[in-house]
């Protein structure tokens, strides 16, 4: 790949990925009064991490035993209300240590 | 006139975000390092693979972008992917822009859009107040500096590290995510359904057979769409939005 082909699609990727993001939150002004609405946009960001995370989440480590172990940890402490970092770091502890065991 | 108290304000909202930051700027690092580690062995050059994740700042778009890139396709199957991949973001800046206060200008609106990413946009929603800009700048800034670093130090150093410690870190992530939507779902029975759905329809689509055919990104709009009419329909909620 040149160069220049590599800039073309950096721009077009960079360029497509930040005009989703952006016009919305430009264009959108004033509050939402519809109740409908309302609800949907609030429920919208834990359904969209819920549809990501099930069912890659068993397959993220390349192999299930060490994927289900990590996913079982990961739920058993975010349920204790642990904080982001400490829910991963221990996701990705058990995961390891049952990938060498 | 902005007096100096309002000032102190400004500055513990940018610094309340930058910290609140950490937590994603950490789980970003063991997966942007994943994707450096994969632009360098794909052959793209160090800088090449870290430019991207400094104009792009998104996992999955990436991930399929340096795909692409390699494979040599079409720019308008760029454009489509990271289009579809990535529509998810338009509903959160949407949903976004209705918990933003009146510091936004448009400046600040276009600067955000940037920084929108499902952590950054997942933190910012569960809070349960209006958020300043000051706070948005902080939030994206921590979570910036490590999608960069990282994806710096797996271009970099990527060889060295053993196959077994960068396979667990792959899980990293979604230990990020579960942290977000569990104690959600504890507290609120309305959100533990929609995630049960979300969830359910997703493990459909990557299970069921003519349905496994369908690209993930185009899974997870589906999905989400689906879910929240849903909840939306069934548990429309009432204050719970306002605060």
């Amino acid at each position: 790949m040149t160069i220049e082909k590599y800039f073309i699609y950096l721009a077009v990727m960079a360029g497509v990925t930040y005009l989703i993001r952006a016009l919305p939150l430009t264009l959108c002004r004033g509050k939402v009064k519809n109740k409908f609405i309302k609800s949907f946009l609030a429920y919208v960001p834990y359904a969209v991490l819920a549809a990501m995370t099930f069912p890659a989440v068993i397959y993220s480590t390349g192999e299930l035993a060490s994927g289900i172990a990590g996913t079982v940890t990961g739920l058993f402490f975010s349920y204790k209300r642990k904080s982001l970092l400490t829910v991963a770091v221990l996701a990705c502890t058990v995961a390891f240590v049952t990938s060498i065991l | 006139m902005v007096s100096n108290i309002d000032k102190i304000n400004y500055l513990k909202d940018f610094k309340k975000g930058m910290h609140d930051g950490i937590p994603i700027a950490l789980g970003y690092i063991s997966v942007s390092f994943t994707f450096g580690l994969m632009g360098t062995s794909s052959g793209l050059l160090w800088w090449q693979t870290l430019l991207i994740s400094m104009t792009n700042l998104t996992s999955a778009g990436q991930f399929a972008g340096l795909e692409i890139m390699v494979m040599a396709g079409s720019l308008i199957e760029m454009a489509l992917t990271q289009f579809i991949i990535n529509l998810r973001y338009a509903l959160m800046s949407i949903s976004l822009s209705q918990k933003i206060d009146d510091t936004f200008n448009l400046t600040a609106r276009l600067a955000t859009g940037f920084g929108v990413t499902d952590e950054i946009f997942a933190v910012a929603a569960s809070r349960n107040k209006t958020i300043s800009k000051y706070y948005m700048a902080g939030l994206i800034i921590t979570p910036y500096l490590g999608w960069a670093s990282g994806t710096a130090a797996g271009a970099l150093l990527g060889a060295v590290i053993p196959k077994a410690v960068s396979s667990a870190l792959g899980i990293a992530i979604y230990g990020m995510f579960m942290a977000i939507i569990i104690p959600q779902a504890r507290d609120n029975s309305k959100y533990l359904i929609v995630i049960i759905i979300a969830a359910t329809l997703s493990c459909c689509f990557n299970w069921i057979p003519v349905l496994k055919n369908i690209s993930s990104g185009f899974v997870i709009i589906i999905c989400s769409i689906i879910a929240s009419v849903i909840g939306a329909v069934l548990y429309p909620l009432e204050d719970e939005v306002e605060k």
